[in-house]
């Protein structure tokens, strides 16, 4: 299929960025998206013109480092798939792509379509952890877990920290990206001991930030690439009240 | 340098570690916050020895090419993490998954190593469960396990198929602990392009700050590197596609000794390649064999839909050739039965290469929801790359590029031969021999970074608190930082026409026709050969774009690609010594009449450790007897 690309190119986080257009032909189906801005990158350089730079890493899903508005949908229009794993049999030829980086004040662009996320590390800094030190852990299963509660934990813990609640969030909260956090160790015994002071310090560092408000529209769980629930939120708020 | 010392302490084996520990120099508290160490690499290994060190108290200084500690690739591992619990009552022990290991590796493993991994494994499982990780449980509460290939107990703790993800971010949280007290200092968006040597010691490190280019100089007492293994050598494989060995292969420049390179491990479970444009191949879990039935055709090029063709005319051939251990025969004998029934001409889908993972069988006999709640969402992933509902129809699986089972060499302390720098995880050579059995990885990884590496390395630092922090103003120093700019230009500077990503993807294509999973004489010479010319026209006709001085993708992938020449040479070299087949290394000179592989105890049992001596020098080979003083060395035998 060959299509048309209206990619976002910005030199730095300084510079004023604007849309250049691409004509990408004989794209095969069987490609995965960023395997498409590969084959346009190879002939970018080739013709010795700056490629296209976006983040990538994995391939398979998993790593989060992937992430781009395409038609205004973070990680395209497809549901529960990264940018990486997208396959090209979505669209059709003679489509146009629109192509950004992710579009909130806490990410700013560092390049194209790569953007600075390290606010969402600064925010696991504040208190996403159990305070343990290696060695001192007790014997494994003298720590029970109801099965329904643990796999409810892993069902929040499996987010990957793309970015894509906040890019899909009018506001660019990140209520969704910190409650899967809170709720994975809410759930289980191990994470009780700190609870409060968990909640209160990565919800503090995420205002501090920049993240907005949430005010329930719900795009962020609708567009997440690992279906991480909006009750995760409503999990956050209690633990919060909880702890004051 | 020159002789192996692999300071294996005295004892019996069950007590080593216990007797080292109990040995080991200290370094005072006081002291720890005076010495600085790097750590490179931010995966199990990496993120775990930096939060155990930095809750030790010393100053660490870790680094990551990515732009966050938490997308290391361990994150990947999808089946789960061994330890020796025998919470299933079925006979395991420290011994039993120590010998497993030994036997898995094919007896090319170190004793003391291998069972100090299996020692500290239950150690892992308690800290990660501490930490929060959500490994699967029972009704009771208690955590489950699952059983992998290549053994006979149940002893794999796991998180659905994302065991990795969930560890790594267990990792990451330690780490964030630690960077928040300020014991660990966090550089991430960083390319290590040196090492830097003092008086023949480990002193710091040479990076490119990925976003603006610039070089960077890192003073330390020690280094550590957590690196990774080197599977995109053959472009194509399950790793990460950013993977690469330089940092290691800059250590190796720098005196470091690389032993067993061209022991890699072919992953009997991807998803074939689709396409010509594809970058990388995904991994199906190993868990999956635990269910899913391998199968081709009985027919040669029987073409129908896989749930057309009658049970008879299936051939379920590694339960056929390895009744004992059926589908869950480790991953070298699994890949190599794949490749055979493939290039016999009875392999499945449009290329012929490809076999049937069927879990029609399961699916009939557990239902559906039991499937769905071990491996959904390999499911889905399958379903998301090849568009194919596997409830319905069998996955089609081929071997890819994995795991790299040679590495640095290390000592029991796991320090590398240059004095104060350190090889933990997959960069290592140490703990699978010839081949890895699955779950042990992460295992290997978590343990050499929290518990192995914060306890080793207090013997060589103790003699260190009196060296004062180190300044980055010394000539070494200068003289590293200058090869690094000058090695930049020279890339920057050739402007031929092609991408760095196409002269991988050529040599990717060399290493998987001649040095992937059978191997022969004729073959790897004319590989070396063919990596040679590749190599001349690379320095010839590369082109980058942009500037050295700016984010630029195209120079990170062509210094990588370039070290991968050099590697690769290596590789081949140390496969072409090996005459013997062993493990995941294959030759086919030495086979059994029934085409398993033949080892030669009597001239190969030792560790192959190759010793740079310049450029475009035959490297040095160096060898470390393998004693097996515990385990009787035998045929490697799944039937």
């Amino acid at each position: 299929m060959n299509l048309t690309l209206k990619i976002w190119r910005q030199k730095n986080a300084g510079a004023k960025g604007n849309f250049a257009t691409y004509r990408m032909e004989d794209v095969s189906p069987e490609m995965s998206f960023l395997e498409m801005l590969d084959a346009l990158n190879k002939k970018l350089v080739e013709e010795d013109k700056e490629p296209v730079a976006f983040d990538h890493d994995c391939r398979e899903g998993i790593c989060g480092s992937c992430g781009m508005y395409i038609n205004g949908h973070p990680h395209g229009p497809v549901p529960a798939v990264t940018t990486c794993l997208l396959s090209m049999r979505y669209f059709s030829d003679g489509d146009t792509l629109w192509v950004e980086p992710w579009r909130a004040k806490p990410f700013p662009v560092i390049k194209d379509l790569i953007v600075d996320r390290s606010a969402f590390d600064k925010i696991q800094i504040a208190g996403g952890f159990i305070s343990i030190n290696a060695g001192a852990a007790p014997e494994s299963n003298s720590i029970l877990a109801q099965k329904k509660n643990a796999d409810s934990a892993f069902d929040s813990s499996i987010c990957i920290g793309c970015g894509a609640c906040v890019a899909a969030c009018k506001n660019a909260s990140a209520m969704l990206f910190v409650s899967a956090k809170i709720s994975q160790f809410a759930l289980l015994p191990q994470g009780r001991i700190e609870a409060k002071e968990r909640v209160r310090a990565m919800v503090e560092k995420m205002d501090e930030l920049g993240f907005g408000n949430c005010s329930n529209t719900g795009a962020c769980e609708a567009e997440c690439p690992k279906e991480i629930k909006l009750t995760n939120i409503a999990r956050l708020n209690r633990e919060y009240y909880k702890a004051y | 340098m020159g002789k192996l010392i692999s300071k294996i302490p005295d004892g019996p084996l069950a007590e080593k570690w216990t007797r080292y520990k109990a040995s080991v120099k200290l370094v005072n508290p006081a002291n720890k916050k005076k010495i600085e160490i790097i750590v490179v690499g931010t995966g199990l290994s990496g993120a775990g020895a930096a939060s155990a060190l930095g809750e030790l108290g010393y100053s660490v200084k870790n680094f990551c090419y990515q732009d966050s500690p938490r997308r290391a690739h361990s994150v990947a591992a999808q089946g789960g993490i061994n330890a020796a619990k025998n919470y299933q009552n079925d006979g395991d022990s420290t011994f039993r998954l120590f010998y497993d290991m030994i036997k898995g590796g094919d007896y090319r493993a170190r004793e003391a190593n291998v069972y100090r991994a299996a020692e500290v494994s239950n150690q892992v499982i308690d800290h990660f469960t501490a930490l929060g990780v959500p490994f699967a449980r029972d009704y009771g509460g208690t955590l489950d396990t699952r059983s992998f290939g290549g053994v006979q107990v149940s002893r794999t703790f796991y998180a659905k198929g994302q065991t990795g993800q969930q560890c790594l971010l267990g990792c990451y949280s330690s780490l964030n602990r630690q960077i928040k007290k300020g014991n660990v200092k966090m550089f991430p968006r960083r390319e290590m392009l040196d090492l830097v040597v003092i008086d023949g010691r480990a002193r710091g490190i040479i990076t490119r700050n990925l976003i603006t280019g610039e070089i960077e100089r890192h003073g330390a007492h020690a280094v550590v590197l957590a690196t990774g293994g080197y599977g995109t050598i053959y472009y194509l494989s399950t790793l990460a596609v950013n993977s690469n060995a330089s940092a290691a292969w800059k250590a190796h420049r720098k005196g470091a000794f690389f032993a067993n390179p061209s022991f890699v491990q072919i992953h009997p479970t991807s998803v074939p390649q689709l396409n010509e444009f594809q970058s990388k191949l995904t991994l199906m879990s190993e868990s999956l064999r635990n269910d899913g039935r391998i199968w081709v055709p009985k027919t040669k090029g029987d073409k129908r839909p896989a749930n057309d063709i009658p049970e008879e005319e299936r051939d379920y051939y590694l339960e056929r050739r390895y009744p004992a251990f059926g589908n869950l025969v480790p991953r070298d004998v699994a890949s190599r039965a794949a490749k055979e029934r493939c290039d016999a001409g009875y392999g499945v889908g449009e290329s012929g290469l490809a076999v049937n993972l069927d879990f029609r069988d399961a699916i009939n006999k557990q239902g559906k929801k039991a499937i769905e709640n071990k491996y959904g969402n390999l499911f889905d992933m399958y379903k998301t790359i090849t568009g194919i509902d596997s409830y319905d129809e069998p996955m089609r699986i081929y071997p890819a590029g994995h795991y790299t089972m040679g590495g640095l060499w290390v000592d029991y302390e796991l320090m590398t031969t240059i004095p104060g720098l350190y090889a933990i995880g997959e960069s290592n050579f140490s703990d699978h021999g010839a081949n890895r059995l699955g779950a042990s990885s992460l295992m290997q990884a978590a343990g050499d970074g929290y518990f192995i590496l914060p306890n080793t390395i207090s013997n060589y630092l103790a003699d260190q608190i009196s060296v004062a922090k180190i300044a980055t103003d010394k000539p070494e120093f200068e003289e590293a930082e200058k090869a690094a700019k000058e090695r930049i230009n020279k890339l920057m500077s050739i402007k031929g026409k092609h991408t760095a990503s196409s002269f991988h993807k050529r040599l990717g294509k060399i290493m998987w026709d001649y040095v992937g999973m059978s191997r022969n004489e004729t073959g790897l010479k004319k590989a070396l050969e063919l990596v040679r010319e590749l190599k001349d026209e690379f320095w010839k006709d590369l082109n980058i774009s942009g500037s050295a001085a700016d984010l630029n993708m195209e120079l990170e992938k062509a210094g990588r690609v370039a070290d991968y020449f050099d590697l690769a040479q290596l590789l081949i070299t140390d496969a072409l010594d090996r005459k013997e087949s062993c493990g995941a290394h294959f030759r086919e000179e030495y086979q059994t009449p029934d085409g398993e592989a033949l080892r030669n105890d009597d001239e190969f049992a030792y560790v192959a450790a190759w010793e740079y001596a310049g450029e475009g020098k035959p490297h040095i080979l160096h060898k470390e007897e393998l004693k097996f003083e515990y385990v009787e060395m035998k045929v490697r035998s799944y039937k």
